[in-house]
């Protein structure tokens, strides 16, 4: 066992992390503010995978309109999401948890078969971009660019998530709307238009690591619940409302998958559940979250 | 007068979903066995969700093992339904009290996450150990229990052994549900639901609530297991299928289109919903659009449920009838 190869799957760990993290990062900021659990966060992700391989199919089949194609859908996600928030979200607010679990699964269960109904059940594939497509070898392993780009990708939006949420005004009302919802509102801030804007920012971020996975993942019916839990894992293991907390977690997540498949092949799913029933047990609100 | 309490309601519906057999096709036998396991599951559920106010998004875990259990000892070790039936119940009851004693430590949203991650751990295990479980091919062709003796009572001798796995599968469910409906009314029971409403205030009162809630959370898991273990063995086999999340999700829709404030909600629930699904496939294989269709309209139209909205409508005419009088 070489070096190489350790290095090699250190880095496998890693751009699994970094597109875990692009999706998570939504989730736990829906979290943060609203104290929403949001379980169609998956489905945003996936219809934004459809939107981005529906705009190549329009631009340019061969997959140069792929970086047009991905801000198309993570716009077009954005938008959804809005509309969605507009419509239901607005009045499950401060209602009990349990209806609003079920109705995300309700928008689960009807993106899904949306999604189906408009694409149909077949795999869908979205070839690399081809200023990405080639590969570099780094410690005698070989990486894609497009692993490395999304390297660079993930930190750089949790460094501007960070410095939006701490150095902006914006910024200063979402922290505001996550501690005291009703004393923002009563300083005559408008809660309703952040709540609007962060689930917007929130689907949009969905939305975009939905198109980003399509070059190196098939689009496939039932993408949306199971990369739901894994962004659980995630986010529960940072802390749910935390954006560092998110990104560690992710990063930590994807070292657990990676490795543990090399110690234990078959319990490697195992180990990452176990990772998240122990944080949950040990300490709820996650190794960087507060506590509620 | 109410008449409704007069009328045996639960008798009337129990003995005509007996008649199945003999008075409905093979096809009748089947949706009815769905449906009266699918009650048993979700009336377990809501013993957390309705009256101990617990929100659980796993609780599927305790069916899967429930279902394993009985499976792997019928099948693997070839013994009969009178051990593994039983072993399904206590070691699904064991299970639910390690991850309860665990989970009823957490909040609201925390506690529902929690038990989110023990079904998915439990569908880890079913889905990666291959040597006991099938891994992902699963266990089919789990025997039938030995009925036997049916075929010795009258009426019963000439039915085909589907059929005698139905009724007996019945009468083992309707046990349950009448066991489960005594600790709902029972002061234990009246302990939950004011832990449900105000928890301070029962611990206040010197209730030891954590306590209380695990014994709430064992009691679902181990009616949960039992229900898991019919249904392995009416479906011919259990598959990691059966444990993933959002089967959870599922069997909680159930509880809630049937109204969760109600003992006899989530059988109407079930009844409704297998029935539903049969009639919609016919002519869409959208039904998960269906499905959610339905919830949404739940949520926000009628958050009662059938029974809920059904009881509201019968206290109104009531009150109607009595101002006029």
């Amino acid at each position: 066992m070489a070096a190489s190869f350790l290095f090699g799957q250190f880095m496998g760990g890693l751009t699994t992390a970094m597109f875990l993290f692009l999706i998570a990062s939504g989730l736990s900021l829906v979290f943060g503010v609203m104290r929403l659990v949001n379980f169609a966060h998956g489905s945003f992700y996936m219809i934004g995978a459809y939107l981005a391989w529906q705009a190549i199919q329009w631009v340019h089949p061969t997959g140069a309109g792929f970086w047009i194609a991905t801000l198309f859908a993570a716009c077009g996600v954005g938008v959804l999401g809005g509309v969605v928030e507009r419509l239901f979200f607005r009045s499950l607010y401060g209602r009990e948890e349990l209806y609003q679990l079920l109705f995300t699964y309700a928008l689960v269960l009807i993106l899904g078969d949306a999604a189906k109904f408009l694409w149909g059940t077949g795999q869908l594939s979205v070839s690399t971009p081809p200023v990405l497509a080639g590969s570099v070898v780094i410690f005698g392993s070989t990486q894609p660019l497009y692993n490395l780009f999304m390297m660079v990708v993930g930190p750089s939006i949790a460094f501007f998530g960070w410095l939006v949420l701490n150095k902006t005004g914006v910024g200063r009302m979402v922290r505001a709307a996550q501690m005291d919802r009703e004393m923002l509102d009563a300083l005559g801030a408008n809660v309703g238009h952040i709540y609007l804007g962060m689930f917007v920012f929130s689907s949009f971020l969905a939305g975009l690591s939905g198109a980003l996975v399509t070059p190196i993942q098939s689009i496939v019916p039932g993408m949306d619940v199971l990369i739901i839990v894994q962004a659980f894992i995630v986010v529960v293991i940072g802390g749910l409302g935390s954006f560092w907390g998110t990104f560690w977690g992710s990063v930590i997540y994807g070292q657990v998958l990676s490795f543990g498949i090399l110690i234990f092949p078959s319990f490697s799913l195992f180990s990452v559940f176990a990772l998240m029933a122990v944080i949950l047990i040990v300490r709820p609100w996650g190794l960087f979250g507060r506590p509620l | 007068m109410n008449i409704g309490r007069r009328i045996p309601w639960t008798l009337i519906v129990f003995l005509a979903f007996a008649t199945i057999p003999w008075m409905g096709s093979r096809y009748n036998v089947f949706l009815a066995e769905q449906i009266a396991i699918d009650a048993l599951f979700a009336v377990s559920l809501n013993l957390l969700l309705g009256s101990t106010g617990l929100v659980s998004f796993g609780h599927v875990a305790y069916f899967g093992v429930g279902a394993y259990i009985c499976a792997i000892l019928m099948k693997t070790y070839e013994l009969p339904f009178f051990i593994a039936f039983p072993a399904a119940g206590v070691g699904t009851a064991l299970f639910a009290l390690v991850s309860g004693f665990f989970c009823v430590r957490l909040i609201k949203l925390y506690f529902a996450m929690l038990t989110l991650a023990f079904s998915q751990i439990v569908w880890a295990i079913v889905y990666k150990w291959n040597d006991v479980t099938g891994g992902d091919q699963g266990l089919p062709e789990i025997p039938f229990p030995n009925l036997d003796w049916m075929n010795s009572v009258p009426f019963l001798s000439d039915l085909k052994v589907n059929d005698q796995f139905y009724l007996f599968s019945l009468a083992i469910i309707a046990v349950a549900l009448a066991i489960l409906h005594r600790i709902v009314r029972s002061p234990f029971g009246r302990v939950l639901t004011t832990i449900r409403d105000n928890p301070e205030r029962a611990a206040f009162l010197g209730i030891n609530v954590r306590a209380y809630q695990l014994a709430a959370f064992v009691v679902a898991g181990t009616f949960a297991g039992f229900a898991g273990a019919l249904y392995g063995i009416f479906s011919r086999g259990v598959f990691a299928d059966y444990v993933f999340w959002s089967k959870s999700a599922e069997v909680m829709i159930m509880t809630i289109l049937g109204g969760m404030d109600f003992f006899w909600g989530p059988p109407v629930g079930a009844l409704a919903l297998v029935w539903l699904n049969q009639e919609i496939t016919d002519y869409t294989e959208y039904w998960p659009f269906v499905l959610g269709t339905i919830l949404l309209f739940l949520l926000f139209v009628f958050p009662g449920g059938i029974v809920g909205g059904l009881n509201a409508l019968w206290l109104r005419v009531r009150a109607r009838s009595r101002a006029r009088a």
